[in-house]
């Protein structure tokens, strides 16, 4: 039993919470760029939280669904139809063999989830079924989807479908600045540089994919005349090249670079930038390490306490 | 053994990482320091550890601070490198057949006029070193290898080749190393391994570990389509 792509969207992959522990091998870690959307829509749906399920960005797909299912989808609005109908989104439904479920544009963020009860038969490789594009591996056939693509899936088991509680959503969603600590090279910038950093509006550029953001704004000077020695990156690091603007290193991200980190964006900050647009101005605060565990903390007791 | 005339330097790279800094130079000795502590680190598998990644003389640790912090995780460390278990060190060494056929290493003999000698003395000199994995990065099993000869330094290509093959070997700077999968590249290529360098199902997904030795062999081409098809069926 499958749910067929008629049509595969902008960049659809399939994506879990990712592939830690072979970073040394030159594998990234993958995974939903989104995390705490993928999460909400797996429990949502009845499964366990680091189910696969399917990634949208930008602009979603078209599946006709050959068999029963019940679903859930999260992240951003996408206008999503079921035959000319709105789609319920943050909730458990249930979608009826030869549906056709047509997503829209995203109008919130950048990338919406759909989470299957049951999940996807797709296989593990490394202890994760997320497609890492880069290696060409996991997910369905390594790559994104393409129109014509079966994704199988599984025998929904006795599920418990969940259902949130009012403003959950909202408590979690986080708003104001971006968070970031000092990273890894934070020697070789003056204060002038983190002024900067803290202060001003940077616009995300159209290079912009799930390994990294480049932003467009007031340049980050390195007072450092060397150049770094490649050295190990961080999941989020804002890394500065030659040219002052800075990027963000995102989940498809290079597990080694050569460029100085700035800082890094705090783990309870990551799936926020999961959902910045292109051409969408994003602003960064400095945080202390311990505010940025608290705050991620906080965040794992918000998701325990999100379901009635 | 780890060694301890430097100190070691520790940043906190991110709220789920620490950075040890063994020094600003690519060196053996300092390169030597990084694989210690990363084999000791393997051995230990600590849970909250997610992900280990050297570099040339640093080593980052990403890790769930949730189950570890930064100052516990530094101790731990710190404690590491004054008491190093037994070195497990990788002393074998790989052997990589490269065919360095024209067809398959293109930018030999641009090599050979930027450093003044002939494409067989090329050859000779890429396959009689030594080389050493410091690190694997850029793609899944892509090893940086240290170690090239002098004379074949060569800077990358001004424009990077929107698609190199899997299996190219190629240089860069005073690097040389191996295409695992299909991707673009600026490395300037020389030849081409017939084995696999990345197996997303084999066990482990990749041929080199960093701090492995390697040794290039040259093959030719009958031998390399045959390895080849054999490796990649």
């Amino acid at each position: 039993m499958a749910i067929r792509v008629l049509k595969p969207g902008l960049f659809t992959t399939i994506q879990d919470l990712g592939r830690p522990g072979y970073a040394h091998l030159g594998i990234s870690p993958c995974g939903a760029a989104d995390p705490l959307s993928l999460r909400i829509a797996n429990r949502l749906a009845g499964n366990a939280e680091d189910t696969a399920a399917l990634e949208m960005t930008l602009l979603g797909g078209t599946f006709e669904f050959e068999v029963d299912a019940v679903i859930a989808l999260t992240g951003s609005l996408c206008d999503a139809r079921l035959g000319g109908l709105q789609a319920p989104a943050n909730t458990a439904w249930k979608v009826t063999a030869g549906s056709v479920l047509q997503f829209g544009s995203m109008q919130t963020g950048a990338r919406c989830y759909l989470a299957v009860q049951g999940g996807f038969d797709l296989p593990v490789i490394m202890g994760s079924a997320s497609t890492d594009v880069r290696g060409g591996f996991g997910g369905l056939h390594g790559r994104r989807l393409q129109a014509g693509d079966l994704l199988p899936t599984r025998e929904s088991g006795a599920g418990n479908t969940r259902v949130l509680r009012q403003g959950a959503l909202e408590r979690l969603a986080g708003e104001g600045p971006i968070r970031v600590t000092r990273g890894a090279q934070q020697d070789w910038f003056g204060p002038e540089a983190f002024e900067t950093l803290n202060s001003c509006a940077y616009t995300i550029s159209d290079l912009w994919d799930r390994a990294g953001l480049r932003l467009k704004g007031e340049a980050l000077h390195s007072l450092e005349p060397s150049q770094l020695l490649t050295d190990g990156i961080p999941l989020g690091a804002i890394q500065v090249p030659r040219d002052g603007q800075p990027i963000i290193l995102f989940v498809d991200q290079q597990t080694t670079g050569g460029y100085p980190k700035i800082a890094s964006v705090i783990a309870a900050d990551i799936h926020r930038v999961g959902q910045l647009r292109p051409r969408q101005e994003v602003r960064f605060r400095e945080v202390t390490i311990s505010q940025a565990v608290q705050a991620l903390r906080e965040q794992k007791g918000l998701l325990q306490e999100i379901f009635e | 053994m780890l060694a301890r005339e430097g100190n070691m330097k520790i940043v906190d790279a991110s709220d789920s990482s620490l950075l040890l800094g063994f020094g600003d130079a690519i060196s053996p000795t300092l390169h030597s320091r990084v694989i210690s502590l990363f084999h000791a680190l393997q051995a230990r598998n600590h849970p909250g550890i997610r992900n280990l990644h050297p570099g040339y003389s640093s080593l980052l640790i990403d890790f769930d601070p949730l189950q570890l912090d930064h100052k516990g995780l530094a101790a731990l460390v710190e404690q590491m490198a004054d008491h190093p278990g037994p070195s497990i060190a990788g002393e074998s060494v790989v052997t990589i057949p490269v065919c360095y056929d024209a067809e398959l290493g293109p930018d030999l003999p641009d090599i050979a006029v930027k450093a003044g000698i002939a494409s067989e003395e090329v050859i000779r000199l890429h396959s009689s070193a030594e080389y050493l994995v410091c690190f694997l990065g850029f793609t899944p099993g892509f090893a940086y290898l240290g170690g090239m000869p002098e004379t074949l330094h060569t800077p990358r290509l001004p424009t990077p080749r929107k698609t190199v093959a899997a299996g190219s070997v190629g240089i860069a700077g005073s690097q040389t190393g191996i295409y695992p999968v299909s991707s673009p590249g600026g490395w300037r290529l020389i030849g081409r391994t017939p084995l696999r360098m990345f197996n997303p199902e084999s066990r482990p997904p990749t041929l080199l570990q960093p701090g492995d030795r390697v040794k290039f062999t040259p093959i030719h081409r009958r031998a390399f389509d045959e390895l080849a098809a054999r490796e990649w069926a």
